[in-house]
């Protein structure tokens, strides 16, 4: 579409302040550009901030530091009146299709709620086009007069995605969209957030603790870990030939559907440390299977490889001097 | 009932009341119903497999499938007004009786929760008391079941967090609940399910709560013990890749039913029952859904969802959503059928390629 990216986020860092004067470091200079068009996964696992840069973003948690450049406009600087215009831009879908949709609404009073804020006159257009956005997740236009309860949980997230899309937004990001379905639903929301890619060239970030679902559903995939970003790269790259050792551990501790897989040992060991005190230099050094010294006191680098490839890690690339390092073979 | 169990004598071979050698378990036309206002929920409706001796079986569905009703009732824990309808739960203890754990008495479940079968579940943290240290409530397993002094117990104790594979189990021993992450909590649940040596332990969905790296731990940690104490392992969960890692037989329900049951490999190999199958096919997998374009393929999903088991069809509970319905299917219901040793689906078309 464009050269420019679509936004841009640089040195997102968001600090929560306990009690007691400790400070939780759920994301730390996070940089990341997404093009009008793509979707981009972001997967980790818990104390990531993956959920944290995807509320930040929508300041629905207002950043600590960093910047925002959706279309040339600096989202974060905006004054709490710009952001409610601005808001309509920028969507988000949750988990959990329960508690995100009020029980005692309609689905069409739900829907009509977001086309409040766009600002289209009340009756028959308005009718017309909250049925036209059910067509589109995949429902009936008479469903728009049932509650909540009466759908199923993917029901509900296409009820969810409609919602989301009603006020045509520029920008979505889905927080675990599909974790919460069982595998058979989630596969039809898959193919319907596809579809929907397809036709109305989204862009979104897609947040997900699975890796086989971030990479069927998104173009690239950013890795966290502890709040900062270990690896970045385009799926079918970053599958076929990880760089980071944690993304390395990642895909191996992946549970496949082969029996047949020989399972040698376990892909990382220990426990994900506390992102009230992370670990100096490296955040992932203290379960790294390779990491030296040099790792404590040194925070790595983001590397630009090329071809939308990144990674923050000190010993990739680095010449022969120890020995290759393989994590369980992934036929 | 009495306390004393409705059991049969030892056997040196051959079956008792249909249980033969080498099997521990075996569940023969289960129903387990919930009344409600909509009509009674048949939550287990005819369930039937066998749990050899010795192996890991994985009872693997959806919601509502009644895969953790299934664990319930075999561990007498369903509560009022749910209960066990009807069918048999044979299981064999370490003495060799033979019980049928459907028709026990709370009294008669209270010697077999712990020595004979241990249960753990998804949560560890709802399942620990936040208020004690993890060595006593491990040890409190144990001094229900036995006299032992208080230094025995506590050596026990280490030992068996060492066999969790607990670090520095000493200090551990004294921690509490909270002081530990979801990994290490489940390790505590896995040593306490251990504390008085089962022979089968009935695991709910225990890595499911747990970060992918953490669950890696602890399917490893089954694995091993499993192998080392010889076992037998029922594996409630809803993960076809985590049947994969830790399963040696697999039953597949659905709404209530068993649908298939293999071994492992023959499952995954040569899926029959079109739901198998298509759980399978709507599993996302990268080599298979995207073409070397990076185009992607729709994934196979199924579509509509799984029937309330208030209203659940006549006939297969699957056809409306099978792409393979014949109007047959619609009419009754369909009986497990086996298509080769140890493999039965239940599923009228012997047709599909």
């Amino acid at each position: 579409m464009s050269d420019a990216p679509l936004l841009r986020i640089e040195g997102l860092t968001k600090h929560f302040h306990l009690p007691g004067g400790r400070v939780v470091h759920a994301v730390e200079d996070v940089n990341l550009a997404i093009d009008r068009g793509h979707i981009v996964g972001l997967v980790g696992e818990s104390g990531s901030g993956k959920t944290t840069v995807g509320r930040t973003l929508l300041r629905l948690t207002e950043p600590t530091a960093g910047r925002m450049i959706f279309d040339g406009t600096d989202v974060f600087a905006l004054s709490a009146r710009d952001m409610r215009v601005w808001r309509r831009r920028l969507q988000i879908i949750f988990q959990d299709p329960y508690s995100s949709l009020d029980p005692r609404l309609t689905i069409a009073a739900i829907i009509d709620e977001a086309l409040d804020t766009r600002g289209l006159p009340k009756g028959r257009a308005r009718r017309d086009r909250i049925a036209e956005l059910l067509e589109l997740v995949g429902l009936a236009a008479d469903h728009a007069t049932r509650y909540p309860h009466q759908f199923s949980g993917g029901q509900r997230q296409r009820i969810g995605i409609a919602r989301a899309l009603a006020v045509e937004p520029d920008f979505i990001v889905a927080d675990e969209p599909v974790s919460a379905l069982d595998v058979s639903v989630q596969a039809q929301v898959l193919n319907l957030l596809e579809d929907l890619r397809r036709r109305l060239n989204l862009t979104m970030l897609f947040i997900s603790h699975d890796l086989s679902v971030v990479e069927y559903a998104c173009d690239e995939i950013v890795v966290m870990y502890l709040g900062r970003i270990m690896e970045k790269g385009p799926s079918r790259a970053l599958r076929a030939d990880p760089l980071h050792p944690y993304t390395k551990a990642l895909l191996a501790s992946a549970p496949q559907p082969d029996p047949t897989r020989v399972r040698t040992h376990v892909p990382l060991a220990g426990d994900i440390p506390s992102p009230i005190s992370p670990p100096s230099g490296c955040v992932f050094r203290t379960r790294c299977p390779i990491a030296i010294a040099a790792c404590a006191t040194r925070i790595p680098p983001t590397r630009d490889l090329g071809g939308g490839r990144s990674v923050a890690c000190l010993r990739v690339g680095e010449g022969a001097d120890h020995p290759p390092f393989e994590m369980e073979a992934h036929a | 009932m009495s306390a004393a169990a409705p059991a049969t004598m030892p056997t040196s071979g051959g079956e008792i009341d249909g249980l033969a050698e080498g099997v521990v378990l075996a569940v023969t036309d289960l129903e387990t119903h919930f009344p409600s206002r909509r009509g009674v929920a048949k939550a287990v409706d005819g369930v039937t497999f066998t749990l050899p001796r010795g192996r890991t079986v994985a009872v693997v569905g959806e919601s509502g499938s009644g895969k953790s009703v299934t664990s319930l009732s075999i561990m007498g824990l369903i509560a009022p007004p749910g209960h066990v309808a009807g069918g048999r739960i044979l299981h064999r203890d370490r003495k060799g009786v033979v019980r049928d754990l459907a028709k026990l008495s709370n009294a008669g479940f209270r010697h077999i929760r712990g020595p004979e079968i241990a249960m753990i579940f998804q949560e560890p943290m709802t399942s620990l008391n936040p208020l004690m240290r993890v060595g006593d409530q491990i040890g409190e397993m144990i001094a229900l079941h036995e006299r032992i002094s208080r230094r025995a117990l506590r050596a026990r104790v280490i030992e068996l967090l060492q066999l969790v594979e607990i670090p520095e189990p000493e200090t551990r021993i004294d921690a509490y609940p909270h002081q530990m992450s979801g990994g290490m909590r489940q390790r505590v649940m896995i040593a306490m399910a251990l504390a008085c040596r089962p022979n089968l332990l009935i695991a709910d969905e225990p890595t499911t709560a747990l970060d992918v790296t953490i669950q890696a731990q602890i399917l490893a940690l089954l694995r091993r013990l499993q192998a080392d104490l010889g076992m037998s392992v029922l594996f409630i969960t809803h993960n076809l890749g985590v049947v994969a890692e830790i399963a040696h037989e697999v039953v597949v329900m659905y709404a209530g039913r068993v649908v298939e049951q293999a071994p492992v490999g023959d499952l995954f190999a040569r899926p029959s029952h079109p739901y198998t199958r298509a759980l399978l096919a709507s599993t996302p997998n990268i080599a298979r859904d995207i073409d070397a374009e990076g185009r992607r393929r729709p994934l196979a999903a199924i579509p509509g969802a799984v029937p309330p088991i208030t209203a659940l069809p006549p006939g297969c509970a699957f056809a409306p959503r099978c792409a393979h319905v014949l109007d047959a299917c619609r009419e009754g219901r369909p009986g497990l059928v086996a298509i080769a040793p140890d493999h039965v689906t239940r599923c009228i078309r012997r047709d599909l390629p």
